[in-house]
């Protein structure tokens, strides 16, 4: 109750504060919003509570760390003076009306000049209108629907952004993955059907695998019984299977293929890189296992930005950084740059600045935005055996 | 031949998942007449325990499964008590708006207290995997199959030749007469609903080893197709739900055993509203018509 009254206070204190900068300019040619003071504030629109509070918490690890690194040297220059970035955190509970809103308080009441988040498709469609409304631009460190930063008419939306390659890029490094590396032939396709995210990959997959695609099945969010899809696929002399889903489901069928048999290579996406997931599957299970990922922690060692963002978040969190925390930080990390790169804290600028990304160096490589606003990096796949990371592979 | 064996025994241990549950549906329905759309959670509730006792008391298998079959035996009767007695004598309506009340209250209590997240069960039994001909049964299947038959056993000895089975009996025919008869309706009614608690509890334990994952809305799904198989079976007959949840428990094997997996839940459905217009009574169901 007392953070909330002392936000409060200094949310009007700012609102009052930008009122009184935007009387002083009076020339009107600059639209959106602009920082006032010291700070630099940014919003974040996360999913803390609700169905994807796992991933957002973690991916609010990530952009506290990016905020304590920005500021500990001061801040970000601009126009000769150092100016701190404060983040204003907002709670979503992974309900898109909810994000729509939290978007419009963050841009009228709070005056952020730029949002990070939200983590999922959904929320972060849903707080488009507003983000837009406002000219602040969005960066969503996770939203991976292919359609996220287009209009409906397929322009390009002008304040989205994400940090996470979007669901045809991953589905294709994958397709690559059983291409090159592990030389299938014939593959089976089992995907979640609840969500865009499975059969956006699973489609994306198809396209690009050179070899057969003996059969495609569905499964729901929450089914916990397999054996009949993979007593179907068992017999049709397979070289590997691709399961696009999250680890609760993915986990589950990982269990049940092992024990029926099939010791084929699995293949995954992101939504699996839970360790979590061999837990579920039984660690002996989980070998053989592969998923695309964003973020690799073997692949990362090589990477001089990774290594210190890995060392500096055991030191803070006490665990190994997950895949979402390196996009949260990387999306803050965006915001950063962009605010550097435009020289203003004016909400506009800083939205053509984050158009204009160019090789800035993230924790999840390289990153330059295209002009779909899209982030062009290279993707890991990461084998388990034994329930553990054994290796990292760099798939373009 | 193989593979359609295979496919039976998968289906086989799908139905005996639903079978548990709806029994439960059954002769709560049965005795009260209305849908006790919580019976899922309550087998939600059973898994929970059981990771509960297995992780932190150290419980053995048989332990476990007795330890959640008595915990949701009392939450049934609990809820029985607080949710539906003062409603005894209002309309359908608001006891089956209290149903569903009572299963959002607990799956999201269980989900603010426990966090939404998926959980793998303590494996206290080592799957062993048995192969004859080619058809792969596991010792956990084998250990489902028995568990449901013996428990249904129990169940029909109990409803048949007991005085309370009576009573159950004599209160689903006539409430009314059999107060007058002497008989102690919420005394009855409570037994029940800890009967059919009980069974899901044992239920959520067999899944929670069986699939080794769970979480605070596991019972929703589950729920459903337990309420179809009892309606399929004939709302109010033991023998009826088995035969029910057998059926949807092969009909969902079917589905994705010739490649229709995206239409697994539909065909559920699609059977559902085929019985309600051809067979409202369900294949074993009392087939007299309901005085108005």
């Amino acid at each position: 109750m007392k953070i909330k009254n002392k936000k409060t206070g200094i949310a009007i204190m700012m609102a009052a504060m930008t009122m009184m900068a935007a009387g002083c300019s009076a020339t009107g040619s600059q639209k959106g919003n602009s920082a006032s003071g010291n700070t630099i504030k940014v919003g974040v629109n996360m999913e803390l509570s609700g169905a994807a509070a796992g991933y957002g918490q973690q991916e609010e690890n990530g952009i506290k760390l990016a905020v304590h690194d920005i500021n500990k040297n001061g801040g970000i220059k601009i126009n000769g003076k150092k100016m701190k970035i404060k983040i204003i955190t907002r709670d979503n509970k992974t309900s898109t009306s909810t994000a729509a809103s939290v978007a419009s308080q963050l841009t009228t009441k709070d005056k952020v000049v730029a949002t990070v988040g939200p983590a999922t498709t959904n929320a972060a469609t849903a707080a488009i209108p507003n983000q837009t409304k406002a000219q602040v631009p969005l960066v969503s460190p996770t939203a991976a629907d292919p359609s996220f930063t287009r209009t409906k008419k397929g322009g390009v939306q002008k304040y989205v952004f994400r940090a996470q390659a979007q669901n045809n890029y991953q589905g294709q490094v994958a397709a690559n993955f059983a291409n090159t590396h592990l030389k299938a032939k014939r593959v089976a396709i089992l995907a979640d059907n609840s969500s865009d995210y499975g059969t956006g990959l699973a489609k994306a997959f198809k396209k690009n695998f050179k070899g057969t695609i003996v059969s495609t099945q569905y499964f729901q969010e929450g089914d916990k019984d397999f054996s009949s899809l993979i007593t179907a696929i068992k017999n049709k002399k397979i070289d590997a299977i691709y399961v696009p889903g999250y680890y609760s489901e993915v986990g589950v069928i990982i269990k049940q293929a092992r024990e029926a048999g099939i010791n084929a290579p699995i293949i995954g996406s992101g939504g699996m890189a839970d360790p979590k997931l061999a837990k579920i599957a039984g660690a002996s299970n989980a070998t053989n296992v592969y998923y695309t990922t964003p973020f690799s922690t073997i692949t990362a060692k090589n990477n001089a930005e990774a290594r210190k963002f890995m060392k500096e978040y055991k030191a803070k969190y006490g665990q190994t950084a997950p895949t979402y925390s390196a996009l949260g930080y990387d999306a803050t990390m965006m915001v950063a740059n962009a605010i550097k790169k435009a020289n203003s804290t004016n909400s506009n600028k800083i939205t053509e600045a984050l158009a204009k990304t160019k090789n800035m160096k993230g924790v999840t490589g390289t990153i330059s935005v295209n002009k779909h606003h899209d982030p062009q990096m290279k993707m890991s796949v990461e084998q388990m055996t034994n329930g553990k990371v054994v290796a990292g592979y760099t798939v373009k | 031949m193989q593979i359609f064996m295979q496919q039976l025994i998968n289906g086989l241990s799908l139905g005996s998942i639903y079978a548990l549950l709806a029994l439960g549906y059954t002769m709560i329905y049965g005795i009260i007449k209305i849908i006790h759309f919580a019976h899922g959670d309550v087998y939600m509730l059973g898994a929970f325990f059981g990771y509960y006792t297995i992780n932190v008391w150290h419980f053995n298998f048989i332990m476990a499964l007795f330890g959640s079959m008595i915990f949701c035996a009392l939450v049934g009767m609990l809820i029985e008590f607080v949710a539906y007695r003062p409603l005894r004598h209002s309309s359908r309506i608001a006891v089956l708006i209290t149903a569903i009340g009572v299963s959002y209250f607990l799956e999201n209590g269980m989900s603010v207290l426990f966090s939404g997240d998926t959980r793998d069960f303590p494996q206290v039994i080592k799957q062993v995997n048995y192969e004859w001909f080619g058809i792969r049964v596991t010792n956990i299947q084998l250990l489902i199959f028995a568990t449901t038959i013996i428990l249904m056993i129990i169940l029909q000895l109990i409803v048949k030749k007991t005085k309370m089975g009576r009573a159950m009996r004599a209160a689903a025919a006539d409430p009314v007469a059999a107060e007058l008869m002497g008989i102690n309706i919420n005394g009855t009614i409570s037994f029940v609903f800890a009967i059919g608690s009980a069974m899901a509890g044992a239920a959520g334990v067999l899944i929670g080893l069986y699939y080794n994952s769970i979480e605070p809305t596991m019972g929703l799904t589950p729920g459903i197709k337990a309420f179809v198989a009892a309606v399929v079976g004939g709302v109010g007959s033991i023998p009826g739900a088995a035969v029910g949840a057998v059926i949807i428990g092969c009909l969902e094997s079917l589905m994705q055993a010739i490649g229709f997996s995206a239409f697994k839940d539909a065909a559920v459905y699609v059977v559902l509203i085929i019985v309600l217009l051809f067979l409202p009574a369900g294949l074993f169901g009392n087939k007299q018509p309901e005085k108005v």
